[in-house]
């Protein structure tokens, strides 16, 4: 119950059962996401209304058993036991287990009905059942478990009526089962925990009897943590005293699936197989083929990311446009000065240049969702296990590299689907080295300037593109040697399994993905809202800022000198706006900060005007091309296509009169925004995914170093 | 009747091949692991496929399919159905 006095319900299934899908169609849009003190999982909660009565309703990770390996899979008998501050103890279990794979999520229902919690059971995939020739007696199931058995077909809503009248009788009767499979193990988990409670120490027998049973588990794991070593002594010593031969673990499964096996012979009716080969069989014998399959799966990959840059190109050119267009409004209604400026230059433009990669991140989520729904994306980790090793990660960590193409705040998301963390947190520091669209942006203006088009073959091959490919595959070198760098030292450990499920295929709802997507959308725009909207000001300000009257004076002068002559020439009156905000902006704290910070720079063949840029686009790369334009004085309504500010950059030069961009420079200045994290939203959501800001700010250095010295390095050895 | 020929460890199993787990050859969390997931003495597994490389692999017990490496299933003794 919460403290308010609400109901609450835990959803808890096997990883495939339809349980999202059955979250969502119970919850509909009332969901709230967070995340659980400590570790990386999300925290969804919604709210159910069984008629008059509105119960909070838990989505709890998807898990085999309650043997947690992890502090991740902790969490479910965290919630379990009401053991999670702000969550209150559930006042009923419901499990949702796959009627067409019966055995195995029998399992995790045999380990629930032990709990002394009230349990209901919603039997999916009924449809499928009966399509593989499965017939269960659900009356007799219900019957066996002790606990009411509701079949429901969740993709299709069926039964969930039905679902939702048992949910409400079983809150009122708060029946609760009574299996005891292992009632040696439990009874002295029970003695242990009452002993342990007059010596002082307070804990929970279920926990003991994790800790009995998982050896070398994390229940185990956290008692030797926080507690002395004579509470893991006594257990060491009770585990070698109640196995007889195997050991607890084995004793604990043998039990279990006897028990299943034995239930499930007198529910279910098998059909004599038949010949007859399910839809998965033939879709994967060409789809998971090694030479078909891998074709297969370029294709796909190459149609995913076409569609993410074609397909979000006019998107954001519209809110491109609408941000612009709200800016130019704003400040032409408002009159001119420091809180005009704020608005218009700080917040639209700063939050605009991150929103704008809403649409991309949309449409690489929805690719993704749906490949994870529909159940390729398992297929996709199993042939990419392999080359994924030779960088010692595993096929899970492709997919979470792969969105870091679109984003690098998604791609790290992603990461939660790996279940080693080690193998985790490499993902998450190599992921931000993939070329994101953020970087596009940069390179397009640099390319454009610096690379000579060149073609080759008719047109199919030109330099550019080349120069851009490199560049992406120099993100992709810079990662993959951070992942192999890592596991090797300070991330060395046993190499985790890869026992991952290859479920059926099935086509995803709509609703489902468009449920997910909006979810995704919301962490983006709610990291948009906040720390970008934060950096976005503190570096107005510092562009800003002290912004004296004299410059103004100037100007106005010389303006006033050109209206007076009578021949009003509108482009010199521009020429002339814009020289006053360079001259703003040279003298602002961010044009001191670049001129004190260019002799660091120097060696890379960068002037202050640059750094200063480079500097303002710490918070989010893009906005170097804002920062440029407006130091170039063209106006800071630029974009990277802009051949007025291609020219500028081009011909300025030194006090002695060299150029500086030079084409060592700009390719320098290239790999340093290869390398480097200037992106805040990334900082932030690796703060938010380990839960601390050492791993961060380490990863920001690194990069950074290494952004540093590849500049270096080739404009030094180049020119 | 289906005859028992051969005891190996599921690693050595070919695409096709239809085998019973027998035991295993070390003991730990991946061993329970796999033990949950149904793959314990008695059970029935079929090798489906191995992907591009021939590693990993994937397996049919208890009526679905899993993917696992071959360092897991050079854990699984197996007796091949002939």
């Amino acid at each position: 119950m919460t403290k308010t006095g609400q109901p609450v319900i835990a959803l808890i299934g096997n990883p495939n059962t339809g349980k999202s899908t059955l979250f969502n169609i119970l919850t509909g849009l009332k969901q709230k996401i967070g995340n659980y003190p400590g570790v990386t999982v999300e925290k969804h909660l919604g709210q159910l209304q069984l008629d008059d009565l509105e119960v909070q309703l838990i989505d709890l990770p998807g898990t085999y058993s309650l043997s947690a390996q992890s502090p991740d899979e902790m969490v479910v008998i965290d919630v379990l036991r009401g053991a999670i501050d702000d969550i209150g103890k559930p006042d009923l279990i419901l499990i949702v287990i796959d009627a067409s794979n019966l055995r195995r999520n029998l399992y995790l229902v045999s380990q629930l009905l032990e709990l002394g919690q009230p349990v209901v059971v919603a039997l999916n995939m009924m449809d499928l059942a009966v399509e593989n020739g499965i017939h269960i007696d659900v009356d007799q199931l219900a019957q066996e478990l002790g606990v009411p058995v509701v079949p429901i077909v969740a993709s299709s809503g069926e039964g969930i009526d039905n679902l939702k009248k048992v949910l409400r009788q079983s809150l009122e009767k708060k029946a609760i089962p009574s299996l005891n499979l292992l009632p040696e193990i439990k009874q002295a988990a029970i003695k242990l925990a009452t002993k342990l409670r007059r010596e002082g120490i307070e804990i929970p027998s279920y926990e003991l009897e994790r800790a009995l049973i998982d050896e070398e588990g994390y229940a185990e794991h956290r008692l030797a943590e926080s507690h002395d070593n004579p509470v893991l002594e006594q257990i060491r010593q009770l585990r070698k005293k109640l196995s007889h031969g195997p050991s607890l673990s084995v004793q604990d499964a043998r039990t279990r699936y006897g028990w299943i096996n034995r239930l499930v012979d007198t529910i279910e009716v098998d059909e004599p197989e038949t010949a007859k080969k399910s839809l998965t069989e033939y879709i994967d014998q060409f789809v998971s083929h090694p030479v078909y399959g891998s074709i297969f799966f370029l294709l796909l990959m190459a149609i995913v990311f076409q569609s993410v840059f074609a397909w979000a190109t006019p998107l954001m050119d519209w809110m491109d446009h609408i941000t612009t267009t709200a800016g130019k409004w704003l400040e032409a209604h408002l009159p001119p000065g420091a809180l005009t400026s704020l608005l218009v230059d700080g917040v639209i433009a700063g939050v605009g240049s991150v929103i704008i990669f809403l649409p991309q991140i949309l449409i690489l989520f929805a690719f993704i969702i749906f490949l994870e729904d529909s159940g390729y994306m398992a297929r996709a980790a199993f042939m990419m296990d392999r080359p994924m090793r030779a960088v010692g990660l595993s096929g899970r960590s492709f997919i979470p590299m792969l969105s870091s193409f679109a984003c690098a705040v998604p791609g790290i998301m992603a990461t939660r689907t790996i279940s080693d963390p080690r193998d985790r947190l490499a993902t998450m520091l190599a992921a931000p080295f993939m070329t994101c669209s953020a970087r596009l942006p940069v390179y397009a203006l640099l390319i454009a300037a610096f690379v000579p088009q060149k073609t080759w073959f008719w047109g199919l091959i030109n330099l550019q593109g080349l120069v851009l490919l490199a560049l992406y595959l120099l993100g992709i070198l810079g990662g993959v040697t951070t992942a192999l760098l890592l596991k090797r030292s300070v991330l060395k450990g046993p190499t985790p399994t890869f026992l991952m499920e290859m479920p059926p295929y099935r086509l995803p709802s709509l609703r489902s993905v468009l449920l997910k997507l909006w979810e995704r959308a919301q962490i983006f725009l709610r990291r948009a809202g906040t720390v970008i909207f934060t950096v976005a000001i503190l570096i107005w300000a510092l562009a800003y800022f002290p912004h004296p009257v004299s410059i103004h004076n100037q100007f106005e002068q010389q303006r006033v000198e050109i209206q007076r002559q009578g021949n009003v020439v509108e482009t010199r009156i521009t020429e002339l706006n814009n020289q006053e905000a360079a001259a703003y902006l040279e003298q602002s704290f961010l044009g001191r900060i670049g001129k004190a910070i260019a002799p660091v720079f120097k060696p890379l063949g960068w002037d202050w005007k640059v750094s200063a840029a480079v500097v303002a686009s710490f918070p989010a790369r893009e906005v170097v091309i804002a920062v440029l334009g407006t130091i170039y004085a063209v106006g800071s309504d630029v974009d990277e296509e802009d051949s007025s500010l291609i020219t500028r950059i081009k011909s300025s030069t030194w006090p002695d009169g060299t150029t500086i961009f030079t084409v060592p420079m700009a390719i320098g200045l290239m790999i340093f925004y290869a390398f480097c994290l200037q992106c805040a939203a990334t900082v932030a959501i690796i703060r938010r995914e380990t839960g601390t800001w050492t791993i961060p700010l380490l990863s920001w250095l690194y990069m950074t170093s290494l952004g540093y010295i590849g500049a270096l390095l080739v404009y030094q050895i180049w020119s | 009747m289906k005859q028992i020929k051969d005891s190996f460890t599921l690693d050595r199993l070919g695409a096709g091949k239809k085998a019973f787990v027998r035991g295993f050859t070390a003991e730990g969390p991946v061993m329970q692991r796999l033990m949950q997931l149904g793959v314990l003495e008695g059970s029935e597994v079929e090798i489906i496929r191995a992907a591009p490389g021939g590693d990993p692999i994937e397996i049919r017990v208890m009526g679905y399919c899993l993917s696992l490496r071959k360092a897991e299933a050079q854990m699984i003794q197996v007796e091949v159905i002939g």
